[in-house]
């Protein structure tokens, strides 16, 4: 419980009562936000979770007011400083963005004008609401670029936007927000779009200006381990409406509604020892918001539920500082800890040959980049320079690091999308770096791949029973259209999904069901081999958790083995035996999952783990935060001997001189430093 | 909802108005012409091309509701007589064109590398020339006729088509579907034809359909400068350029132009109308 002294002690200075803002669309109103209401204190860093569609978004737009048709306010109130936001015409409002309230955005690729210096871009920030001279202004641009951590301001607001890196815009895009000195800043998933490093580096920074400047936070974020690092007070939203609102120490650890409960359970842990690979996932999709069921909105996956959940529930108070809107735990109801789903009973798996079924030495991908001028240097980007990578038959390996370290060009190169410039790759006694697209045809049937986008990894103008049978008529696996129809069937049994589906196009499908189609195709051809790229990062944690689920449950059943690429830690350390860390195309650390995250020797893998968040604010508390030191290098001119040394704490002359050697460290570890274990 | 006051809902009946309602009207309008094209020779009142010196120049009347030219023909007959070639025209350069330069501009995009860069030179020198200058000089040099006016239509027409096409295919083919389909083993071929050109084939109408109206807008322009159909044949820019002095006489040029006027209307209408249908953005308004 928060200690009384805590309490921002005066009035509210943002209040949203009854909030309703709906899309009226000709076919009738989307009831995006319906009902929200809440307070903001002076000072005070609010926190909203929920899933995409929950109407989080929506709700900070409409604070600023940056709707646009058919997105309407149609009731309620938006109290800030004695007005009401929601009914200002829009001169007011104008006057009120920027100055009083400040927004960032997630995407600071596209947040900021392209063609626009950073100089002008703060100054006009500044200059628009008649507060500083340009003069002044331009001073104050480059004063706040300093407190935002950007190296060498003075030159930096000389370069436009693309000259920068996404948490240097992001960086950027918080000075603009604090240009004005507002009351509230309103961040918009400030860091999904950014590495787990430079993530931490940015919540730091908010968490900084909280403190020294006064300003009001409000943080949107789909992630519990990001809010609870940073807020005092948190909001979960589910179907437009606020359905719990706490501190953070008691809702992460005792949730009071269902919803927030299933959504701290379905997200995998850094910190926790999984003995099962199966994550508590909640049934089913949240509701329609054209049609909002009747009664409690979680009613119809909510593994609580009783009868009273007909009636729609209150957000009711539910001891200090917390509300909920449960009829369940109103009443007093306590939410058990989740039974995980049972294993299914232990098939046989078909024993492994011994061997390794994928061998990859001295792997190399350059692409050499258009010359810089007519007279410069052809650039060469080393993607992938000299990975050496062993999977065993059955085991699943996580191949790790942020981006720009050459994750997704490995696996490509792994399945022969792309062509390696140097090094050999065997996959099952077969060595395949060299051979002809022609030659790997007959190999495509047993190696197969799962992208990252569900979005655009489906053909929008095929149906899914003809994305599931092209490949099997490709490679000849059935006989005539009724045998090819037959095993979709199977195949969509197989994922999960009903078999109608087959006769319908990919764009009626929500996400985790297009991800599902794409495993189902992955497998149409009865590969031993698959290659997920990011299978799961496009996805809201309920359903990443199903679609984890799944791909343990098919590679216990059909004895895969996987090589599973993505950057969140925690999906890795719960899915995978072991783990491959790379940086700037070269592998840091290798060793078994649980032993890597225990005993990391590298200080990459170390200052990697210290950055994901954890969504618990006691553990973070006593979690030992190793800032990571600046911006990953370009990868067109890495730095010399170890790859790492520029931004390693414990680099040495001996670090550049000398590239690190890939060295046993026992137990089946493996890091590439001269130092290991040392830090 | 309590309290909440919503505006009126448009009904699905002005909604498909809303949208495809210009889109319907230019359908009507094309079908309609293409109707008299087709069925010229039953509906028209008199032979388009019945010389009656005796009545030349006269004005619109219940017998020559269009009146009559300076040959005495009668202008109405002429009009819908003139519709059969300009629509066919119109369709056959944009249907030739458009598959040839979509093509070129799509084995281009796939293929990149030298394939690449030698068909896009060639669709830019084709683009260094004003489009109706170089089709006026290849009708110059192959002689006054339809048939060669088409030909030299086709030459300036492609290079359009294979800019779209290569911008569209290029757009598909980084679409992790593509990759999709290369790493279950589907061949270049195969990728090219059934994965991404089904994909990038709705701009490519909305151009196709727009361009028809534009092509029929060029012949006449070719043919009013004496380049495209061959006397006595009747073609609407052929005859405006017969009117062009008639001051007095204003029928004889003013009804052909409004048969061009409506034609291209009619078809840009449409080509808007699919625009707005293919563009998801539009849809859910």
């Amino acid at each position: 419980m928060p200690a009384p002294a805590d309490r921002p002690p005066a009035a509210p200075i943002l209040s949203v009562r009854d909030l309703r803002t709906w899309f009226l669309t000709d076919a009738g109103p989307v009831r995006a936000v319906d009902g929200v209401s809440f307070d903001v204190h002076p000072g005070e860093t609010l926190g909203i979770v929920g899933e995409s569609g929950s109407g989080k978004s929506v709700c900070a737009k409409s604070i600023m007011r940056l709707l646009d048709a058919p997105a309407r306010i149609v009731g309620g109130a938006i109290h800030f400083r004695g007005r009401d936001l929601a009914r200002l015409d829009e001169e007011a409002i104008r006057a009120v963005r920027g100055r009083e309230i400040a927004m960032v955005f997630q995407d600071p690729m596209t947040s900021l004008n392209p063609v626009l210096r950073i100089a002008r871009q703060l100054v006009e920030a500044m200059t628009a609401h008649g507060r500083f001279t340009p003069a002044a202004a331009r001073t104050r641009a480059i004063d706040l670029l300093r407190r935002m951590g950007v190296a060498a301001p003075e030159r930096a607001v000389g370069s436009y936007p693309h000259q920068y890196s996404g948490g240097m815009r992001q960086r950027v895009m918080l000075a603009m927000g604090f240009s004005n000195e507002p009351a509230l800043l309103i961040a918009d998933e400030p860091t999904t779009a950014l590495d787990v490093t430079i993530q931490a580096q940015i919540l730091d920074l908010l968490r900084g200006l909280n403190r020294d400047m006064g300003t009001a936070v409000i943080l949107i974020s789909h992630d519990l381990g990001v809010i609870a690092n940073v807020c005092s007070r948190v909001l979960v939203m589910y179907a437009g409406e606020v359905v719990e609102e706490g501190a953070p120490e008691d809702l992460l650890t005792d949730p009071r509604h269902p919803y927030t409960w299933a959504l701290l359970h379905a997200a995998p842990r850094i910190d926790a020892e999984a003995e099962d690979r199966r994550l508590v996932t909640i049934e089913g999709q949240p509701p329609d918001p054209r049609t909002w069921p009747e009664g409690c909105r979680f009613r119809a996956r909510c593994p609580f539920a009783v009868d009273k959940c007909a009636e729609h529930p209150q957000l009711l108070p539910a001891g200090e500082g917390r509300a909920t809107r449960c009829w369940v735990t109103q009443a007093g109801g306590a939410l058990h800890t989740p039974a995980r789903p049972a294993p299914l009973p232990a098939v046989p798996r078909p024993e492994a040959a011994p061997g390794p079924l994928l061998q990859v030495t001295g792997l190399q991908k350059h692409f050499v980049l258009p010359n810089d001028g007519y007279f410069g240097q052809p650039r060469v980007l080393r993607a992938v320079d000299d990975v050496d990578l062993t999977v065993s038959r059955g085991e699943t390996v996580g191949l790790v690091g942020e981006s720009g370290c050459g994750k997704s060009t490995l696996a490509r190169l792994v399945t022969r999308l792309h062509q390696p410039t140097a090094g050999r790759i065997v996959f099952d006694g077969t060595d395949i770096g060299s051979a002809t697209q022609a030659q790997i045809r007959p190999l495509r049937r047993r190696m197969q791949m799962i992208f990252q986008d569900p979005y655009a990894s489906l053909n929008p103008r095929d149906r899914v029973g003809e994305i599931l049978a092209g490949p099997l008529r490709l490679h000849g696996i059935v006989d005539g259209e009724a045998a090819a129809r037959q095993r979709v069937a199977e195949l969509l049994d197989l994922v999960g999904l009903p078999v109608q589906s087959a006769r319908r196009f990919p764009h009626e499908f929500s996400g985790g069901q297009r991800q599902r189609i794409s495993i189902a195709r992955a497998l149409s051809v009865g590969p031993d081999f698959v290659v997920a790229d990011e299978p799961v990062s496009a996805l809201d944690v309920n359903i990443q958790a199903q679609i984890i689920n799944l791909m343990v449950d098919l590679q216990e059943r059909l004895g895969l083995t996987y090589l599973f690429i993505a950057h969140d830690l925690a999906v890795v350390r719960h899915v995978c035996d072991r783990i491959v860390v790379l940086y700037l195309g070269r592998v840091m650390e290798v060793g078994r999952a649980a032993d890597l995250f225990a005993r990391p020797q590298h200080p990459y893998t170390r200052t990697l783990i210290s950055a994901a968040p954890v969504p618990d604010p006691r553990i973070e508390r006593t979690r030992r935060h190793v800032p990571m030191l600046g911006e990953p290098p370009s990868p067109l001119n890495p730095p010399s001997g170890c790859r790492f040394r520029t931004r390693c704490p414990i680099a040495e002359a001996r670090c550049a001189a000398e590239v690190p050697p890939l060295q046993d460290i026992g137990g089946g570890q493996f890091a590439a430093c001269h130092f290991p274990g040392k830090f | 909802m309590s309290g909440v006051v919503l505006p009126a809902i448009a009904s699905p009946r002005q909604r498909w108005l809303r949208r495809y309602g210009l889109a319907s009207l230019g359908a009507a309008i094309i079908l309609a012409w293409a109707l008299l094209a087709i069925f010229a020779p039953w509906v028209s009142p008199f032979d388009a091309n019945f010389v009656d010196v005796a009545n030349r120049l006269k004005p619109p009347s219940w017998v020559h509701w269009m009146g009559t030219d300076a040959l005495g023909r009668d202008v109405a007959s002429r009009v819908i007589h003139g519709a059969r070639v300009s629509l066919a025209v119109g369709f056959v350069v944009v249907a030739i064109g458009g598959l040839f330069g979509t093509l070129l501009g799509a084995i281009a995009a796939y293929a990149r590398g030298w394939v690449e860069e030698a068909l896009m030179r060639l669709t830019d020198l084709v683009f260094c020339f004003p489009p109706i200058i170089l089709a006026m000089a290849i009708a110059a040099a192959l002689g006054i006729g339809t048939v060669n006016t088409v030909i030299a239509m086709l030459v300036v027409w492609w290079p359009k088509f294979a800019r779209l096409a290569r911008s569209l295919v290029i757009t598909q083919r980084s679409m992790e579907y593509v990759e999709a389909a290369q790493s279950v083993g589907f061949g270049p071929a195969h990728i090219l034809v059934r994965q991404i050109l089904p994909n990038a084939v709705g701009p490519l109408v909305v151009l196709l359909t727009l361009d028809v109206g534009n092509a029929i807008l060029v012949f006449a322009g070719l043919s009013f400068l004496g380049l495209g159909v061959v006397p006595p044949t009747a073609e609407w820019g052929a005859m405006v350029a017969e009117g062009r002095e008639l001051v007095q006489q204003w029928w004889v040029a003013t009804f052909p132009g409004l048969a061009i006027l409506t034609v291209v209307m009619g078809f840009n209408f449409m080509g808007d109308g699919f625009r707005d249908w293919l563009d998801p953005h539009a849809r859910t308004r």
